[in-house]
């Protein structure tokens, strides 16, 4: 039966295969607009999805507040800008000070929703973690919704357009560049945190056991609470590129990108970091393909069937570890 | 003990029933039905403001039949469900006259209720076209021109102005928007000589439009249309011309007003959209924006002046009629003629306005201006 099914999935994917290389031979620029396209999307999705994974990774909770995280890094970003351009500062200067005080609030809203919402839930049932992490949510929205305004509010791009990337500006744009660079940077820059520090051994530890390594010494809550920090870090650095491409933020930003940054955190497989990029750019490109080559009013749908097939073929996820070497 | 219960619930229906009349006290109640929350608030909220002010005008004149006006205020959150509670409520809180709803979806479901209960409504904002033109809603009149209306003006404009040759239709896939791309599709296949290469809806609020754009691209579309709101088509708008994408975008009234120059910036120049016609200079209209701009310290938003023509219209319905009967009201609302900030205004035998029209702007130097 299972060999069935494989053998069915590689025919569905031989011949769709065979028309996607008819259709790109036709139209090779078009393709790469498409991929280029996707990547951007996908490199959003996973600066969210990190934080997503990370934390589960460490303490097994799905941290729905972290859409909201990456909207309040748009939001600062957005503030910060604003006062800077109105006092006639340099944009450079702004630039910097924008993502610098946007990566702070995030952190600052990540570890603080870290110890109100989570902590003291450590040691109950997982459910009424995830229940505390709606409700964060909630309130994250509701909170910026009455303290900003409801409306959507424009965000004055701080990428401009380069002089020297006009040549290419019709198939991607300078933003979008910015976009898949920083990702590639700060993928890089986490890779080497996990894999070369102290705190990132101390992380490797704790997600493997998390009394194993408290017995060896290390603080575990100090080691969560890093985990947090460094995800809503990433969180709002995707937060104020995707507004600089989109040119607006509002409360309600973070509900989709966190969702759609979630099943690929969960497609790439939960819990592991590589997992969480590859599962993002996996979801981003193929939602651009299908918008491109078929109906873009079927992207979600698209989104949440490929999500749906990779579960039964792979429960947990491309490169999730199996359940069963766990128990 | 169960005939007890019966006994004691008629006795509460028949209480319930005897009680009613009790509401026609020393007011008439209007009911205000609107979008005032999430991220469509802006355009119920600028009805709610115009329904307001009439209200505070006419109570200075005497009110309506010699009874002073009370306004009852509803959120629908442009959600249809919510609409039906939304409307069972003023009805049982005695609203004797509808101002309302915004949202087409959230008006045809309310109605249902007003119907029933035999209110006359007059919408400053419901432009779906099933509303009247299909007869279902005997009750239902609108001070502002429904969207077949709109789309024909659209077609043509297209066609024999911008001289297009493709066309892509892009909407939101709402009621509204999917709504006006299919209208649209209907009037230029009507009107020929035009192909349409895209026909595709995109999820409102979504993370990112890039894809949708390469295809508008890749399309070769002479113009872009674009059924739904603001917010997304400022950022479909800004992409497409990131992207050095050649292609004329235009909108219908969802876009119109300072919310989508604002938002979409340097790159609003150029877009065209069709809006309500530019009676900014009729005296009413000035007035009433004064006042608006005294009360609330900004001006007045997108629906304000067919707020506030609603309200004149049921107004002059009753005194016409002498009472707030239905029938006699209805039969009122055809043959009067109001001087509304829209200027002179009837409705038609199927309760659209007469008098009240679209026109087509451009967005230049940052600013909808007025082009046909």
């Amino acid at each position: 039966m299972r060999k069935l099914n494989i053998l069915l999935g590689v025919a569905i994917a031989g011949i769709a295969g065979f028309f996607g290389i008819k259709e790109i031979i036709a139209d090779p620029v078009y393709f790469l607009e498409l991929v280029l396209g996707g990547l951007t999307r996908g490199s959003i999705y996973a600066l969210i999805a990190l934080g997503y994974t990370m934390v589960y990774g460490i303490i097994q909770l799905i941290n729905f507040a972290h859409g909201e995280i990456y909207m309040i890094g748009a939001m600062t970003a957005l503030i910060v800008a604003s006062v800077l351009g109105l006092w006639g500062w340099n944009s450079g200067v702004i630039v910097f000070l924008a993502f610098a005080f946007a990566i702070l609030y995030s952190c600052a809203y990540g570890f603080t929703v870290e110890k109100i919402a989570y902590k003291p839930l450590r040691n109950a049932p997982r459910l009424s973690a995830l229940i505390s992490a709606i409700g964060m949510s909630l309130f994250l929205q509701n909170y910026v919704m009455l303290a900003q305004t409801p409306e959507f509010m424009p965000f004055e791009s701080l990428i401009p357009d380069f002089q020297f990337w006009e040549p290419f500006a019709h198939i991607i744009t300078a933003v979008e560049m910015s976009i898949i660079v920083t990702t590639v940077i700060v993928m890089i820059l986490l890779g080497m945190l996990i894999k070369f520090t102290k705190i990132g051994k101390a992380m490797r530890a704790t997600a493997q056991d998390k009394v194993m390594a408290s017995l060896v010494g290390i603080n575990v809550n100090r080691v969560i609470s890093t985990t947090f920090v460094v995800g809503s870090a990433t969180a709002a650095i995707g937060g104020v590129l995707i507004a600089c491409h989109v040119g607006q933020v509002n409360f309600f930003i973070g509900f989709l990108a966190g969702i759609k940054a979630f099943i690929a955190a969960v497609l790439g497989g939960i819990g592991s970091v590589p997992g969480a990029v590859l599962g993002s750019l996996v979801l981003g490109i193929s939602e651009s393909m299908f918008t491109g080559y078929f109906w873009s009013e079927y992207e979600d749908v698209f989104a949440f069937t490929i999500l749906v097939i990779i579960l039964i073929f792979r429960p947990s996820g491309i490169l999730g570890k199996d359940e069963t070497s766990k128990v | 003990m169960k005939s007890f219960l019966k006994t004691l619930a008629l006795a509460l229906l028949t209480m319930v029933v005897f009680a009613a009349p009790g509401f026609a006290g020393d007011t008439i109640k209007l009911g205000s039905g609107g979008v005032i929350s999430g991220d469509l608030a802006p355009y119920g909220i600028s009805a709610v403001r115009g329904v307001e002010i009439a209200i505070e005008d006419l109570n200075a004149k005497g009110g309506i039949l010699g009874k002073k006006i009370e306004l009852l205020v509803g959120d629908d959150a442009c959600k249809p469900e919510v609409a039906v509670n939304m409307a069972t409520k003023l009805v049982s809180d005695g609203a004797q006259m509808i101002v309302g709803h915004v949202c087409s979806g959230a008006t045809i479901a309310a109605n249902k209720i007003y119907k029933d209960a035999g209110l006359l409504i007059v919408s400053p904002a419901s432009t779906n076209d099933d509303l009247t033109l299909k007869g279902e809603h005997p009750n239902f009149f609108r001070t502002i021109s429904y969207d077949g209306a709109q789309a024909d003006l659209m077609s043509s404009f297209v066609k024999n102005t911008l001289k297009a040759k493709k066309v892509a239709l892009v909407h939101d896939k709402g009621d509204y928007g999917k709504g006006q791309m299919e209208l649209a599709k209907k009037y230029f296949t009507k009107l020929g000589g035009i192909e349409i290469v895209l026909f595709e809806g995109v999820t409102t609020g979504a993370v990112d439009f890039s894809a949708i754009v390469q295809k508008i691209k890749r399309s070769k579309a002479d113009v872009t249309m674009w059924g739904g709101y603001h917010s997304d088509a400022s950022k479909i708008v800004s992409l497409l011309k990131k992207k050095r994408v050649k292609t004329t975008f235009f909108g219908g009234d969802g876009i119109i007003g300072d919310n989508f120059t604002t938002l979409a910036g340097k790159y609003s120049e150029g877009v065209y959209a069709t809006g309500p016609n530019d009676t900014s200079n009729n005296p009413l209209y000035k007035e009433i924006s004064a006042k608006h701009q005294k009360k609330y310290s900004e001006k007045p938003g997108t629906f304000f002046h067919n707020a506030y023509a609603c309200v004149q219209a049921l107004a002059a319905a009753a005194e016409k009629a002498g009472s707030l009967d239905y029938d006699k009201m209805r039969a009122a609302m055809f043959e009067n003629k109001i001087a509304s900030p829209l200027g002179t205004i009837g409705f038609d035998k199927n309760g659209d306005v007469i008098g009240a029209g679209f026109s087509v702007y451009q967005v230049k130097n940052g600013k909808y201006t007025q082009v046909n």
